[in-house]
């Protein structure tokens, strides 16, 4: 009798043990988490609620809100109100903006696709040993800020910059070839600031390919082409899209970059957007476009995952 | 109004603490557009009155008046230009602080007392004034300058080398100008003609940039759109660089020292104010950024180069630098609707 209530009585304490021991684990790990937690409430949402109240306000005279209820920033975003009559007729100066920025994102991110691919191939079949080294070389330009690195750019493709001096020393050409300023510099800056966000998680999924796979696949008679469309890329899609997905976000909020390569003469989303805080005095109309910037992202992602889920099932 | 910023530089603080044998006897907060205070100015100030001084900087007036409304900065002093005195002192931002009774106040040139932001200098005294125009190399287009016309229908030498300032009321008004129509507009059919003459110039620009130094020194561009002192730093470096006194006119600007109204160190603030309007303070301040400052005497005091100089003293069949009051937010409006064309 005494041995078993013994046993019952260790039981309990054991089970009070571990029951004590769960809560500390909960207790401690909303301890760490909180940091985190408030942090991207103080910095995350708090500003984002703000900008979301601003945009249904009107505009202050000099700058700021008043606090007057107003769907005048989203109209504007698509018509323009006519000053005498106040009929709205529609107007895509915003919506060639956005489509500028939107395109000029889509195209970095289908070349970084192009050359990174290529590049992440090549240092998962490189011995593990040597792969660390070129998975360093690839992250070297981040030690430099992007500002340094974008007029380090402009300094190599002006028109007296490194690249036309020596061609026109060697005598290839007669005139600098005129790359500074145009849309071309702008995509060259992008890729060259975002080329590591693409081959990073390319390689994070192809260095978990399995090259057995693409062994059976030639012993089966698949061709290379053939290989590389049914076997590598699926295997590596992951990390595709998670590549495109951190070229495209950044690329298409750039202003630093456009903004020195391309010689101001054109607006893309973020210089519009700033422009509004400026000398434009319409904090609600800026707030607005954010958030609509905001939205285009967030629709492309949920159309993404919601793709991406569906496969899963299928494959299931 | 970014004629400060030589690239990009951010908001940058930079804390210059007088250290002094003995715990300084005040503070003193200072809030000027960036690369824009003579250092030497500070410390003389600080060794002179016992105050420890502080110095930020911003990029453009809307940005000091955004962060100002907010209230509770912990700022003294702050610069804004001429246009934005008035809407501060319009919203009860500066403090009176009567600089017309001021000790050094016998220091101003005249003409700069009544002035339309400020009259009678209730609030504010000059720190630098300065012109906008352009900048052409001579050795590219031998013509005539003086004249317009090289920004919006250029000579076929200068198609393609031009940079004009990213800013709204600087382009938009040189159109203007350009056109003979009156500044802060409001009418349709006249902006109308403006929108054209942008849209049409545009092929010929290069670039649409604030860092007009770099543009003319790397000979990215032939001419820009320049503020006179930027003018100045810029012919140093390429010596054909002249800059224009277009006959069409030309936009003038002055940045003034004032105090807010919830200023922490009123006094130290005051004795600044004062400090600044004597002749030899006021020549640090131009020796560093190159603008003429408003104050009596100040030449004895100035750079040798300064005094001679054809970006600071204008000739005298030059048209009267054009002062350019704040527009009423529907021309703001309208000006934004024509940029964002221009732009899009």
């Amino acid at each position: 009798m005494a041995e078993i209530a013994d046993t019952a009585l260790s039981d309990n304490r054991l089970a009070d043990a571990k029951r004590l021991h769960e809560a500390r684990a909960t207790r401690t790990r909303r301890f760490l988490l909180s940091p985190a937690i408030l942090t991207i409430g103080i910095v995350g949402l708090f500003p984002l609620t703000i900008t979301m109240i601003y945009s249904v306000l009107s505009p202050g005279t000099y700058g700021g809100v008043t606090w007057e209820l107003s769907g005048e920033a989203y109209i504007q975003f698509l018509f323009e109100r006519d000053i005498f009559d106040d009929t709205l007729t529609f107007s895509g100066s915003y919506l060639q903006i956005y489509g500028r920025s939107i395109g000029l994102a889509f195209v970095t991110t289908i070349g970084a696709l192009l050359i990174g691919f290529p590049t992440a191939y090549f240092i998962a079949s490189k011995p593990r040993e040597q792969r660390n080294l070129w998975l360093f070389l690839i992250t070297l330009p981040f030690w430099t800020n992007l500002l340094i690195r974008t007029y380090a750019m402009l300094l190599i493709i002006r028109d007296e910059g490194i690249i036309n001096l020596s061609l026109m020393g060697i005598g290839i050409v007669e005139q600098p070839v005129s790359i500074l300023y145009t849309d071309t510099a702008v995509f060259m800056g992008l890729i060259y600031s975002y080329l590591p966000f693409m081959v990073l998680p390319l390689y994070a999924s192809l260095e978990k390919l399995d090259f057995r796979l693409v062994e059976a696949a030639y012993d089966l008679y698949a061709n290379r082409l053939q290989v590389l469309r049914r076997v590598i890329i699926p295997m590596a899609k992951p990390g595709i899209v998670a590549g495109c997905i951190l070229v495209f976000i950044p690329g298409l909020g750039a202003y630093i970059t456009p903004e020195l390569l391309g010689g101001g003469k054109h607006l893309m989303i973020g210089n519009l957007i700033a422009l509004q805080f400026g000398s434009s005095r319409n904090w609600p109309f800026g707030s607005a476009a954010a958030l609509i910037l905001m939205a285009v992202v967030m629709v492309a992602l949920l159309v993404y995952i919601r793709n991406a889920g569906k496969e899963g099932a299928r494959h299931g | 109004m970014k004629r400060m910023l030589t690239g990009l530089t951010a908001v940058a603080a930079v804390g210059l603490a007088w250290a002094g044998p003995a715990a300084a006897e005040g503070k003193l907060n200072i809030y000027n557009w960036g690369n824009y205070t003579n250092p030497e100015l500070i410390e003389k100030f600080s060794k002179e009155y016992d105050v420890e001084v502080t110095l930020d900087g911003y990029d453009s007036n809307e940005t000091m008046l955004a962060k100002v409304k907010e209230g509770g900065t912990g700022y003294d002093i702050v610069v804004p230009g001429d246009y934005m005195i008035q809407i501060m002192i319009g919203e009860g931002l500066l403090a009176e602080i009567k600089p017309n009774e001021m000790e050094n106040f016998k220091h101003m040139d005249p003409k700069w007392v009544d002035v339309w932001w400020d009259p009678g200098r209730s609030y504010s005294v000059p720190w630098q004034w300065g012109t906008t125009s352009f900048t052409v190399d001579t050795e590219v287009y031998t013509g005539d300058i003086d004249t317009l016309a090289l920004l919006f229908e250029p000579p076929p030498e200068l198609q393609g080398r031009i940079n004009m300032l990213n800013d709204m009321n600087d382009v938009i008004n040189a159109g203007l100008r350009y056109l003979g129509y009156p500044r802060c507009n409001g009418d349709k059919d006249q902006l109308k003609e403006v929108t054209e003459l942008l849209l049409n110039a545009k092929q010929y620009w290069r670039t649409m940039d604030y860092s007009t130094i770099e543009k003319l020194t790397s000979k990215d561009v032939d001419l820009s759109q320049n503020w006179n002192g930027a003018a100045m730093r810029a012919r140093a470096q390429r010596p054909t660089l002249k800059y224009a006194y277009p006959k069409e006119g030309f936009t003038g600007w002055m940045d003034n020292v004032a105090v807010l109204s919830d200023a922490p160190n009123m006094e130290n603030a005051k004795l600044f104010v004062n400090f600044i309007m004597a002749p030899e303070n006021a020549a640090l301040i131009s020796n560093f950024a190159r603008y003429a400052n408003g104050i009596k005497g100040s030449e004895a005091f100035m750079d040798p180069e300064m005094l001679d100089a054809p970006e600071i003293n204008m000739p005298a069949d030059a048209p009267t630098p054009d002062f350019v009051k704040p527009c009423p937010q529907e021309t703001v409006d309208l000006y934004n609707k024509i940029w964002t064309r221009l732009k899009q």
